[in-house]
């Protein structure tokens, strides 16, 4: 790593230069994200929201180098993720990425799941083990250990991709639409967890989310995105203190910023 | 709860039972010849004759060694090409027609050239069970070790996982349900392969002893043959069985059937 300036110190952690992807050809051709420009600090919170089909998922993975770009760069960490038709593994390691459906393995418990990640990193069995039961705990599944994953509901899943995600300490965190199972009650107190985690390890996090208000509270920016064509519509940053509390979500602003933000999506069709 | 238990040892004892009664009214009212259909309990007489023969177990032991390297033979030849096919598309393209060919063969009718080819011993028989359970095992194999989901395969690469990690963790366990499947059908077929070669040819084997059974026309004999073939039959797919519930104890097939005993 070279940080031998100040400009190298406030380089950005995330960066993509005019990003887009088509998938297949010709007339079956599907724009799935156009001119995608997005600059990150490090610990930056943003949100991606959009109408389903509108490319947050594409936009996840191509950050997280498991699909590649039609045309544009990203750079993570000052490496660019593919380089020479290949994905680099300075760019992806420090990435960790929530998935869409929980992706948990049957042949595993729910410890084992969450352990998966420092067991490919070789990190011994007892020291995986106490490290997995303390994120369990965390997200609200202790007790769970040693269950399946097909005895766990649709939340307690996601729940456990999420302490799959956490357990690297990764720097930069992918999630998509990762509490989309949850009681309102749950995804309020995951949420502060998850703010709390973020701003403590300074993760640059990635949200993607169909809540206004999920996005509106957790995030420094909102990036509002819309479908044909596929695009950035708007960049909107939320300028609420922090450290946040759910009083936040009562106070005025807060609610003109929720107002302004569904005016911004619903203009982008 | 208590009476779902109770019936279901109650009902498939009085079919059995009623089914059992009826074979012998039948035999008694009808004036069978024993030449044909034995009684239930002449077999169970020539059975237990059989049995205490020494002779039997050697010609058992015969059926059984051909049956389980055949089958042996099949599992590793199936896993491999199959495994080897779901990750080399070439090797598929390059091999698809010997393979549909060689589908569409009726197995059994390359019998008798095993035979010729490898003699009256226990060699050709044992080819025979594996040409005859191979195909189980490798169609199995090739659907298992493909079915892995690209979703699956995309959290492995997040997480820098190397190829043999990749193999034990994630292509190994997703394919070993349905190979085991596969391996289910095929130890059956092993049995069915063995027995038909010592039909054709040889002087050992439980095959060879119906035959001679029936040359001698001891029907009681012939029967007490099959329920020996049809007992050790379900021994080996017992436990290839009991493997696949060892193995794959997270698998819906096997969860279920443990919550059913
Ligand atoms: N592998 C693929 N091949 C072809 N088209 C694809 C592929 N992946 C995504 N698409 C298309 O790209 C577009 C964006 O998909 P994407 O999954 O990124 O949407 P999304 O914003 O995540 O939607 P949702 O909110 O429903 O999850 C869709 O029109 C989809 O059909
Ligand atoms: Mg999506």
């Amino acid at each position: 790593m070279k940080m031998d300036n100040a400009a190298d110190i406030r380089a950005a952690d995330i960066r993509l230069a005019g990003v887009g992807k088509t998938f297949g050809q010709g007339e079956h051709a599907v724009r799935a994200i156009g001119d995608a420009t997005l600059d990150m600090q490090r610990g930056d919170f943003i949100s991606l929201l959009g109408p389903s089909g509108c490319g947050k998922t594409t936009l996840l993975r191509i950050i997280a180098g498991l699909e590649r770009p039609s045309e544009g760069e990203i750079v993570v960490r000052g490496h660019p993720v593919w380089e020479g038709g290949k994905r680099s593994a300075e760019a992806t390691r420090p990435v960790s990425m929530m998935f869409q459906e929980a992706r948990l393995f049957p042949w595993f418990t729910v410890a084992e799941n969450v352990a998966l990640p420092l067991r490919l990193r070789g990190v011994r069995k007892a020291e995986r083990e106490a490290r997995a039961h303390a994120l369990c705990e965390t997200v609200g599944l202790k007790g769970f250990e040693r269950m399946r994953p097909s005895s766990l509901s649709g939340g307690m899943r996601q729940r456990a991709s999420l302490a799959r995600a956490l357990i690297t300490e990764p720097q930069v965190l992918l999630l998509d639409e990762p509490f989309g199972a949850l009681d309102a009650m749950t995804r309020d107190t995951l949420n502060m967890e998850l703010m709390s985690v973020c701003a403590q390890a300074q993760v640059t996090t990635i949200l993607v989310t169909h809540s206004i208000t999920e996005a509106a509270f957790l995030s420094d920016r909102v990036v509002v995105l819309a479908a044909r064509p596929a695009r950035i519509t708007e960049v909107i940053e939320m300028p609420f203190e922090r450290p946040r509390t759910l009083d936040l979500q009562r106070n005025p602003e807060f609610q003109d910023m929720l107002v302004r933000l569904r005016a911004s999506l619903t203009g982008g069709h | 709860m208590r009476t779902d238990r109770f019936l279901r040892i109650a009902l498939p004892t009085a079919t059995v039972a009623a089914f059992l009664l009826a074979w012998t009214a039948y035999v008694h009212t009808a004036e069978v010849s024993a030449f044909i259909l034995p009684t239930p309990l002449q077999i169970v007489s020539a059975f237990i004759g059989l049995v205490s023969d020494a002779e039997i177990w050697r010609h058992a032991l015969v059926t059984v060694i051909e049956a389980v390297s055949g089958f042996l033979i099949a599992v590793v030849l199936g896993i491999t090409l199959g495994m080897a096919m779901a990750r080399i598309q070439m090797l598929e393209w390059a091999f698809k027609p010997f393979i549909v060919c060689l589908q569409l063969i009726p197995k059994i009718a390359l019998a008798p050239l095993f035979i010729l080819w490898f003699g009256f011993g226990l060699e050709s028989k044992i080819v025979i069970a594996a040409a005859l359970s191979f195909f189980p095992v490798f169609s199995n194999a090739l659907v298992a070790f493909r079915s892995v989901e690209p979703g699956d395969r995309d959290v492995f690469t997040m997480l820098q996982a190397n190829p043999v990690q990749r193999f034990t963790m994630l292509d190994l366990p997703t394919a070993l349900p349905v190979v085991l499947a596969g391996m289910e059908v095929a130890v059956v077929m092993s049995m069915i392969g063995a027995i038909v070669g010592e039909f054709i040819g040889g002087n050992e084997g439980l095959g060879y002893l119906a035959v001679a059974m029936l040359q001698e026309l001891q029907v009681p004999g012939l029967f007490a043959v099959i329920v020996l073939l049809t007992l050790i039959g379900l021994t080996l797919y017992t436990l290839i069985a009991q493997l696949r519930g060892w193995l794959t104890p997270w698998h819906a097939s096997v969860a279920g059937r443990s919550q059913d005993a």
